[in-house]
């Protein structure tokens, strides 16, 4: 079985990698040679778009046109910001990346600050990834000692200035413009766009911010074309990404991918995922981390009209939300026939309760109101009218928020319902049922008596 | 000039307008109402969603419908623009789930509440709202709290709107009260418990738009819609001096600023003339004041009259049917 192509991960076995002689042996930073000695800034550009690289975070827009929206006033510095507060529950790709191989993403700073002229840049870390932050000082230390950071890189006219940032801890911190108030200095509450940070980001100069993944994928752009990275995947969706698998499956892991793999071959390859656990049966993925509908087999599977599904950008958006999902930040969660939807969905609603900002009041209400519904239906006290309410709440915070957390904390409640009513249902009818499965059984006592 | 059509109506507006202000140069019912946003101050709006209208087509060059609805207060107004507000449903369901979701942890308890009767929440509910919670858990609650020895914060009316934080930050210098906490619990604060120690501090009393934050020399003195407010001004060093007096016989109750039709702020006041000046001769009298805003104090009009008849006898006053003459609207019925 032929191994899809290895973009970013294709050093991270070498021992002593994290150490920049090692990943200098390796191919490391000849991007910022090539880039610094032999191309104009609107060339590295140029060959970002040329490749179609989308955005790893979760939204999935065109990198390249992204860069292109960056306003160039004259004597206004710009910015770089790289967005490393991964909290997408499931998602765990950067972590892996920036724990094994700390200088790749370096590097891509370096040559994507080159590319928009920009001479300071920030790496925003979430909180919990306090070691990643010692690693990547250390990498940082050692670029600045090997001259790839600081004044006159490689004797060009070309300075940047590279530093960490620590956030609190904050889920709504990943939200750029949150993640920008919070680089600030303060509270980590999302801007009302417009204006996008493209014209007034960081201290209100142009800014762009870029997932881990994203930069970490310039290098070899930079390095191999935009035409040879495009020539990987699919037409819409170019390159390889990352997925962290987790959840009923032998083979939990991170694992590059090539875009267009058959979401079947890669539960199910050896290469990959290795199948579902003790053999059982497949029964709902969630394909993008936790904020994208849940999908049951049969539509993860296969598109609606019968086509396998693959593991792309518009191959998994495919049928809209009746009966698609998105790739999302790539965080594949996959369920077995064991797990209770019902569980899953007020685990998920608590954690998007405990992190809306407060800011807007669909959010700040709506997600505590639906925990508290569910929490009620799994204490065994719910109705069936308790379903209709929660499709009513999740319909008035979908879309009226001001930004994308309203839409991520109301997709999983909808899809659960759209695709797993009757399971709602049947718990409602018969709560005690639950205790037949026995890892639940261990975990919580739930019916007859409220916990 | 350009142009811009909300509910079929045409308004040209200047460069630079938001959506919301366009409409407000017209005035009527077009106008989304709002709970967060406050002309007179920067950075406002955009928190509550309550002002959200429906954008049909964008502009001239880019005639296409926005996916979402929009926040009309932060949204710029642009030629050839076509918003629906009043006159799409997608908008008023919206709008009631907004009021819905201001409700569920809000406490209700209008019968003992200063800001009863010129509270924008209990205007929005009645125009907006449902007649019944869907609500059935516990409501948040925060201990009540006193900002300075002038107003008191009462956090479990609060709707997080900032029009206070923002007030503090823009006119008062060195602000020492923001929001704590995140999500539901989040509440305006003053840091370290520290008072608001400063002139202007009691202008966030008059920019809340429900009863979190009151006037202490006032609380509990009496019901705003038994109080006449007069128009009057002073000589005053430090603001304009022009305020409104809330007299209830020969005594001034409280002095706030004057508001205009948005309850909101002509001219913000200081300190000095809202808590210390009550007599009379304080004052030079201009006469009555005329309050535009459509609340309890001007009218009894929270019900459209072919809904007084019905609902006033079967909510509001169970008995009615029997007895019209006690019920609260049985002036206007006769």
């Amino acid at each position: 079985m032929k191994e899809g192509k290895k973009i970013l991960l294709e050093h991270i076995d070498v021992p002593g990698i994290e150490k920049i002689e090692t990943f200098r042996a390796c191919g490391g930073y000849q991007s910022v040679e090539k880039a610094l000695t032999s191309m104009t800034e609107a060339e590295v550009v140029h060959e970002v778009i040329t490749s179609g690289l989308r955005g790893r975070g979760g939204a999935g827009f065109q990198t390249g046109t992204k860069w292109n929206f960056l306003a160039k006033p004259e004597g206004v510095p710009r910015y770089l910001v790289c967005n490393a507060d991964e909290s997408e529950p499931g998602t765990f790709k950067d972590r892996y990346l920036m724990e094994k191989i700390p200088h790749l993403l370096i590097e891509g700073m370096i040559v994507s600050s080159y590319a928009l002229g920009v001479n300071k840049a920030y790496i925003y870390i979430r909180g919990e990834y306090f070691y990643l932050y010692k690693i990547l000082e250390k990498a940082i230390e050692e670029a600045y000692k090997a001259g790839w950071l600081g004044q006159n890189i490689l004797n060009t006219k070309y300075n940047l200035d590279l530093y960490m940032h620590i956030g609190a801890g904050a889920y709504i911190c990943g939200e750029e413009t949150a993640l920008l108030e919070s680089l600030e200095g303060k509270r980590g509450n999302p801007r009302i766009k417009p204006p996008f940070p493209a014209v007034a980001g960081l201290y209100g100069c142009p800014t762009v911010v870029n997932n881990v993944e994203t930069i970490a994928a310039v290098p070899y752009i930079v390095n191999h074309g935009g035409e040879n990275y495009a020539s990987f995947g699919t037409e819409k969706s170019t390159g390889t990404k990352l997925i962290s698998a987790s959840g009923h499956i032998n083979k939990p892991g991170v694992y590059e991918i090539e875009l267009g793999l058959p979401v079947e071959e890669f539960i199910y390859s050896d290469s990959y995922c290795g199948g579902i656990r003790n053999g059982n049966e497949l029964k709902a993925v969630v394909a993008g981390g936790s904020s994208v509908p849940i999908l049951p087999k049969h539509l993860i599977l296969q598109t609606p009209d019968g086509q396998p599904r693959l593991m792309s950008y518009e191959s998994l958006s495919e049928g809209g939300f009746a009966a698609g999902t998105m790739l999302g930040s790539g965080g594949f969660i996959v369920m077995d026939e064991t797990a209770s939807i019902v569980m899953n969905l007020h685990t998920f609603a608590r954690f998007y309760h405990h992190e809306s900002c407060g800011q807007c009041s669909p959010c700040r209400e709506g997600t505590g109101w639906m925990e508290k519904i569910l929490h009620k239906i799994l204490d065994g006290h719910g109705t069936l009218a308790d379903i209709d309410l929660l499709w009513d709440i999740q319909s008035k915070i979908e879309g009226k928020t001001i930004c994308a957390l309203g839409d991520a904390a109301a997709w999983p409640v909808a899809s659960a319902i759209r695709h797993f009513r009757s399971e709602f249902e049947a718990y409602i009818k018969d709560p005690m049922a639950i205790n037949k499965i026995s890892h639940y059984n261990e975990k919580y006592k739930i019916a007859g008596t409220a916990i | 000039m350009p142009e811009i059509t909300i509910d079929g109506q045409k308004i040209e507006f200047n460069q630079g307008m938001t959506i919301l202000e366009a409409a407000r140069s017209k005035g009527g019912d077009l106008v989304p109402p709002t709970m967060c946003y406050y002309s007179k101050l920067k950075d406002t709006g955009g928190y509550c969603r309550t002002c959200i209208v429906k954008v049909e087509a964008e502009s001239v060059k880019n005639p296409r419908a926005l996916p979402k609805p929009v926040a009309s207060c932060r949204t710029l107004a642009q030629d050839g623009m076509v918003v629906k507000n009043q006159t799409s449903p997608e908008v008023l369901e919206a709008r009631a789930g907004v009021v819905e979701f201001l409700l569920i942890n809000h406490p209700l308890d209008c019968p003992v509440c200063d800001q009863a009767g010129e509270c924008s929440l209990q205007d929005l509910g009645y125009e907006h709202g449902k007649m019944d919670t869907r609500y059935e858990f516990k409501r948040r609650e925060f201990e009540q709290r006193d900002i300075g020895d002038k107003i008191k914060l009462h956090m479990n009316r609060c709707i997080l709107c900032y029009r206070c934080v923002k007030t503090a930050e823009q006119i008062t210098d060195g602000r020492v009260h923001g929001v704590c906490s995140r999500g539901d619990v989040a509440e305006i604060s003053t840091y370290i418990e520290q008072a608001i120690d400063n002139d202007f501090s009691g202008n966030v009393i008059d920019v809340c738009p429900v009863g979190a934050l009151t006037d202490k020399t006032f609380r509990f003195k009496n019901r705003v819609w038994f109080t006449k407010p007069v128009d009057a001004h002073r000589e005053c060093p430090k603001c304009s001096g022009k305020v409104r007096l809330w007299y209830k016989g020969e005594d001034i109750l409280r002095v706030t600023a004057r508001k205009d039709q948005y309850g909101e702020v002509e001219e913000w006041i200081c300190n000095e003339c809202r808590f210390e000046k009550k007599k009379t001769a304080d004052w030079v009298i201009e006469g009555p004041s005329k309050v535009d805003k459509h609340s309890v104090i001007s009218a009894n009009h929270y019900l459209a009259p072919e809904m007084k008849n019905d609902l006033s006898m079967l909510i509001l006053n169970p008995d009615a049917g029997n007895n019209p003459g006690s019920s609260p609207f049985s002036k206007e019925q006769e």
